[in-house]
């Protein structure tokens, strides 16, 4: 669902590595990897096409090489404008297309459409689910001794946005159990919706 | 854990007991119109060893469910087995002792006695016990080291800052080798970093000591810690990651 933005951060991280000095392409790859706690794995063809691109739009551009290179001599280097193009992603705010589509969300919107019984089992079970990822998440991190900083705020991270997640599930469950009863026309296993819990 | 919870549980000591377990449990309080029902049928088994966190929304009834996992309380209807035994079936004084012995408690309120230093908080319960002073103290010691703190033993209570007094709080839990410890929502006066660092503390008891932690919370950022998350809803549990309801044959098909 974050494709788009996903692809933009990659550019704007690569950019912002290469405002330090100028690099090569596997050195980004690896300070990449590096700064964002080991859970963004990028390939270096993802980085050469990034930096392509990057080189094309004039916000990069390649130093000190002369004629046909491999792309694994190159260095690359932010140009003024790539320098402004970083200054404006800094001051943006972070944004999935509002409003928010994403799945959980549509998940439960689409339960709702089914009937309020099977959306209270949904929210339920995505509640453990949820929780049982966090647990996971904790173990893993718990066994790496030594977790870097980057590594323990991804998992701050992933917690903070999981904790949304199921705050908004408590949200969901709330008003479903204490909305009226939908009028008649609608699923007849609504009525039975208390029995079944 | 999948124990069938329609049968009395296996009193063998080769088999092993639960720390705690509950058949088909209900608490009511009140009568009549007044009727409030704090839990309404539940069955829940939790292994010596095991971390649980107990989550639901305010007034499910996750206090109550601890309070008679530590024999504080009769349940209305169902059993209670606190190490392998049935609490209903206990004398007063019987029940006492088990409080004593197999059951702590951490709670939100910081609940030391201000007139006893540290260590002799730790050390009492040890010594209502019958324990000799100089044991007792010297098992104290051990329990607080257990929880980081090693020196300023002869302080008082007030002298500590807040995560300093709830780790007094679950050495004097722990104190004695006790099978179970229940704590109810034990860092609810507590900053974010401080208290990471008690849900770390209990995190470690289970493979320390092979008790049983219950923690009673509603922030999943410490759930998470847990072994096991159990929901509670209205009195009931509706869901537990142990054995989800949503998954497999009969989920969502
Ligand atoms: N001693 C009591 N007398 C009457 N009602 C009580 C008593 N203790 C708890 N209750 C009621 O039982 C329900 C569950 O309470 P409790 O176990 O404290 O919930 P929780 O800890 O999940 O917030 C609530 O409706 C509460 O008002
Ligand atoms: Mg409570």
């Amino acid at each position: 669902m974050r494709a788009y933005s996903v692809c933009m951060a990659v550019r704007e991280g690569l950019l912002a590595l290469l405002h330090e000095g100028p690099r090569y392409g596997y050195q980004l790859k690896t300070e990449f990897e590096a700064a964002t706690g080991g859970v963004w794995p990028l390939n270096v063809g993802q980085v050469y096409t990034t930096l392509d691109r990057l080189e094309r739009d004039g916000l990069v551009e390649v130093r000190g090489i002369e004629g046909e290179t491999a792309p694994s001599q190159k260095t690359y280097a932010i140009t003024v404008d790539g320098v402004a193009a970083l200054g404006e992603w800094w001051e943006a705010v972070p944004s999935d297309d509002p409003p928010p589509r994403d799945e959980l969300m549509l998940k439960v919107l689409m339960a709702i459409e089914r009937g309020d019984d099977h959306a209270l089992r949904v929210i339920t079970h995505q509640r453990t689910v949820l929780l049982t990822l966090l647990q996971a998440k904790r173990k893993e991190r718990r066994t790496t001794a030594g977790e870097t900083l980057a590594a323990r705020l991804v998992t701050d991270a992933l917690v903070a946005r999981a904790e949304a997640d199921l705050r908004w599930l408590d949200t969901c469950e709330e008003h479903l159990q204490h909305r009226p009863a939908p009028a008649a026309v609608t699923h007849s296993n609504t009525s039975t919706r208390k029995a079944s819990r | 854990m999948t124990t069938d919870h329609t049968t009395q549980p296996a009193t063998d000591a080769a088999t092993g007991h639960a720390a705690v377990e509950f058949f088909d449990v209900v608490k009511r309080f009140g009568t009549g119109s007044n009727e409030v029902r704090a839990l309404s049928g539940v069955s829940l088994r939790i292994e010596p060893g095991e971390f649980v966190a107990i989550m639901g929304p305010s007034g499910c009834g996750k206090s109550t469910l601890l309070h008679l996992a530590g024999g504080m309380e009769d349940a209305t209807a169902g059993r209670v087995y606190v190490a392998g035994r049935d609490v209903a079936d206990m004398s007063i004084t019987d029940r006492a002792a088990l409080r004593r012995r197999e059951v702590g408690y951490v709670f939100q309120r910081l609940n030391l006695l201000a007139s006893l230093t540290a260590l002799e908080n730790v050390s009492l319960p040890l010594e209502l016990e019958g324990v000799g002073a100089k044991q007792a103290r010297a098992r104290a010691r051990e329990a607080l080291a257990a929880v980081g703190l090693d020196h300023r033993l002869d302080r008082y209570p007030d002298d500590f800052s807040g995560g300093q007094q709830q780790r007094i709080a679950i050495a004097r839990a722990i104190v004695g080798e006790r099978s179970v410890l229940l704590a109810d929502e034990p860092t609810g006066s507590l900053d974010t970093v401080t208290s990471d660092a008690v849900i770390e503390l209990l995190a470690g008891l289970p493979a320390q000591f092979g008790t049983a932690v219950v923690l009673v919370t509603h922030e999943p950022r410490f759930a998470s810690w847990t072994d096991r998350v159990v929901f509670l809803r209205d009195g009931r549990i509706v869901d537990d990651t142990a054995h989800p309801v949503g998954a497999g044959v009969g989920g969502f098909r």
